[in-house]
């Protein structure tokens, strides 16, 4: 498998009137074309501000360090995505070769355009495609995402649609531009159940034809065992775990880690108590020293989780984990 | 289960808005349409369903927050009985402090110029509950300590709070008039699973000390399996399908509630394909099919289910389900 992008020591901060607030930590990983990634995490836990450097769409507050370093590969060879300035340039990571689907499809449409000209219209920003050639395109794309009707519905507004179609209308306008990597920030969780499911199966098909990589962002472990190849899990803005799907679930390393799965209600247990991870994530102002997790910890091994960042230690091919439990076991 | 037992008890409840308007805009919405249901003290009565399902405005209703167009409620405690369809007057001011709401977003539900003291004191100064603001205090203080808020919190203001601190705040100020019945709607949903579980532990807490009756809404099946005793299946208005919890997780029937059931992500990364997925979306409640109100997106519908809506009947075991093939159904295609 080739690499689609690769994302080294991503150091993010704002700037803001209390000054200087990290939202993302040296963070570091890549993806490879047809491969689905989880990011897991609580909210302020910095997933969705890593998904949107890689398209260089963080408000202008944002300050990235110098070590910070998000290549694409594209047919054109790679592209570094922080060193691009000018409109022109960015669109290969916004719309190009980088769609993005969001959580909420009602605030992401713009209420007093028809879906059909926003799909046109951006189709047609991205090539130098006739507008009839665009309108086949998109009525195609909607047909293929499940949409009835399609070429009635190229004709409505959002507002027409129901939540689950609506859902559908981003992700057929999300993938007729042929993006190589697709981010869907949280895509099924404003849907009911059985249409997340119906959302998770076409994501899935859609996957397999396009042969696409996708950044799946969700707090649902569920979610990401149903789709992810591999799993990244973020606390407080860094990387704290990551590997393949089935390890990661089924033979969690990190007490995080670990503490989501346990806090998940679970069908097969209906006696088993819910265990929440103790406390409140801590606000980034005040950004714990050594592991950032320590604070809700109960598994700190002594002094050394306080005062040590935990570098990561690889428990077994492509799983690796940031935390001083292990690091200790290795030395 | 003696009549004595239940706090909240509905016959043929229904709710229905006015829509379009106009000289021959006659038309009428119907949320909720011929609910029985029987709420026990001290239970906690689950509610599932998807969006539209009419569980929110079923929840309202028996609040009185909506009105109820046909249809029987009660609501009998030790000392009063009332008709929650005339309820009116002091009566109604008194049952405002019987039974209360906790909303889903935390975010949007306190006001963010108001102290936390002052937003948990507000319903008791409203209601003229408390003589004195020392007196005010001391509930403030003594309902903010069960819901495990510290003191020196109530000098804040919600912004400095995180979504489990609010939703706490929310909990807060519904119980302090010192209701009896509270409808949590979608209390967890917006909260992250860590806090979730956290959450929903304090609600089973103070419900236990408290000795409350919860009505707890949710589209979730999983936490409703871990939090109530009872649950009912709401689908376009009716209810399709109830049972003890136990009974309900280990032998669903209604088709819908099986669907619901396995479009669950499983947290098996080898169970992948393996769910049974439901086509298409719920009906408008506005264009409601005939017979059986799920047969658009049933696998298992016949030419009856389009013609004649099954009523809910009781399955054994406590449980009631309304569908006209679900004695064959369990054979065929066992839960």
């Amino acid at each position: 498998m080739s690499a689609l992008i690769d994302v080294e020591n991503l150091t993010l901060k704002f700037r803001t009137d209390e000054g200087l607030v990290t939202a993302v930590d040296n963070v570091s990983f890549s993806i490879n074309k047809g491969e689905v990634m989880g990011l897991v995490g609580e909210s302020g836990s910095g997933k969705s501000v890593t998904a949107k450097a890689l398209m260089h769409l963080n408000a202008r507050n944002a300050v990235y360090t110098p070590e910070s370093k998000i290549t694409l590969h594209t047919d054109d060879g790679p592209v570094d995505v922080l060193s691009l300035k000018r409109p022109a340039d960015l669109k290969v990571v916004r719309g190009g070769a980088i769609s993005m689907i969001f959580q909420e499809p009602m605030a992401s449409f713009a209420p007093a355009m028809t879906v059909g000209k926003q799909m046109v219209e951006q189709l047609m920003l991205h090539s130098d495609m006739s507008k009839a050639r665009a309108k086949d395109i998109s009525v195609e794309m909607l047909d293929r995402v499940g949409i009835s009707d399609a070429s009635s519905r190229f004709n409505q507004y959002a507002f027409e649609l129901s939540g689950g179609m609506r859902q559908r209308a981003m992700i057929a306008m999300a993938l007729s531009t042929q993006p190589k990597l697709l981010i869907a920030d949280e895509p099924t969780t404003a849907l009911d159940v059985t249409i997340q499911a119906q959302v998770i199966d076409l994501m899935k098909d859609l996957v397999d034809e396009f042969h696409m990589g996708i950044i799946f962002i969700t707090h649902d472990l569920g979610v990401v065992a149903q789709t992810a190849d591999k799993v990244s899990v973020m606390y407080l803005g860094r990387l704290i775990e990551e590997g393949p799907v089935r390890p990661v679930i089924r033979d969690a390393k990190h007490p995080y880690t670990q503490g989501l799965l346990a806090a998940l209600p679970k069908l097969d247990d209906l006696d088993a108590p819910l265990m929440p991870v103790p406390g409140d994530i801590p606000s980034p102002l005040e950004r714990p020293s050594g592991c950032v997790f320590h604070t809700r910890c109960g598994k700190v091994v002594g002094e050394v989780c306080m005062a040590v960042r935990p570098e990561y230690v690889t428990t077994e091919p492509d799983h690796r984990v940031a935390c001083h439990i292990y690091s200790e076991a290795t030395s | 289960m003696s009549d004595n037992d239940v706090l909240i008890s509905a016959r043929g409840l229904s709710v229905g808005f006015r829509i379009g308007g106009g000289l021959f805009g006659k038309s009428i919405l119907k949320a909720v349409d011929g609910v029985n249901i029987d709420i026990e003290k001290g239970s906690f009565y689950g509610i599932v369903g998807e969006s539209g399902s009419g569980k929110t405005t079923l929840g309202r209703a028996l609040l009185k927050a909506v009105p109820i167009t046909e249809g029987e409620a009660r609501y009998t405690d030790e000392d009063v009985d009332y008709d929650l369809t005339t309820l009116d007057g002091a009566e109604l001011k008194d049952y405002r402090k019987r039974a209360q709401l906790i909303f889903q977003d935390p975010y949007a539900a306190l006001s963010p110029r108001m102290t936390v003291r002052d937003i948990i004191a507000e319903p008791l100064e409203v209601m003229g509950l408390t003589r004195s603001r020392e007196e005010t205090d001391e509930r403030v203080r003594e309902i903010a300590a069960k819901c495990r808020l510290n003191l020196e919190h109530l000098r804040r203001f919600p912004h400095a709070f995180s979504g489990g601190q609010r939703q706490r705040i929310s909990i807060a100020r519904a119980l302090v008039s010192g209701p009896n019945f509270i409808v949590a709607d979608e209390s967890v949903a917006a909260l992250d699973v860590s806090i979730q579980a956290d959450v929903l532990n304090l609600l089973k807490q103070i419900q236990k000390e408290m000795g409350l009756t919860f009505m707890f809404i949710s589209h979730d099946l999983s936490v409703v399996a871990h939090t109530c005793d009872h649950v009912a299946v709401m689908y376009l208005g009716r209810l399709v399908e109830t049972a003890p919890t136990r009974e309900m997780f280990r032998e669903p029937k209604h088709p819908y509630t099986r669907a619901l059931f396995s479009a669950i992500p499983s947290l098996d990364p080898d169970d992948r394909g393996k769910a049974q997925k439901l086509e298409g979306e719920i009906p408008s409640p506005t264009n409601q099919p005939p017979g059986c109100k799920f047969h658009t997106r049933c696998p298992h519908a016949e030419y009856r289910c389009m013609q004649e809506e099954p009523k809910l009947e009781a399955a054994g075991n406590g449980h009631e389900v309304a569908c006209h093939r679900w004695k064959e159904l369990l054979e065929m295609v066992p839960a």
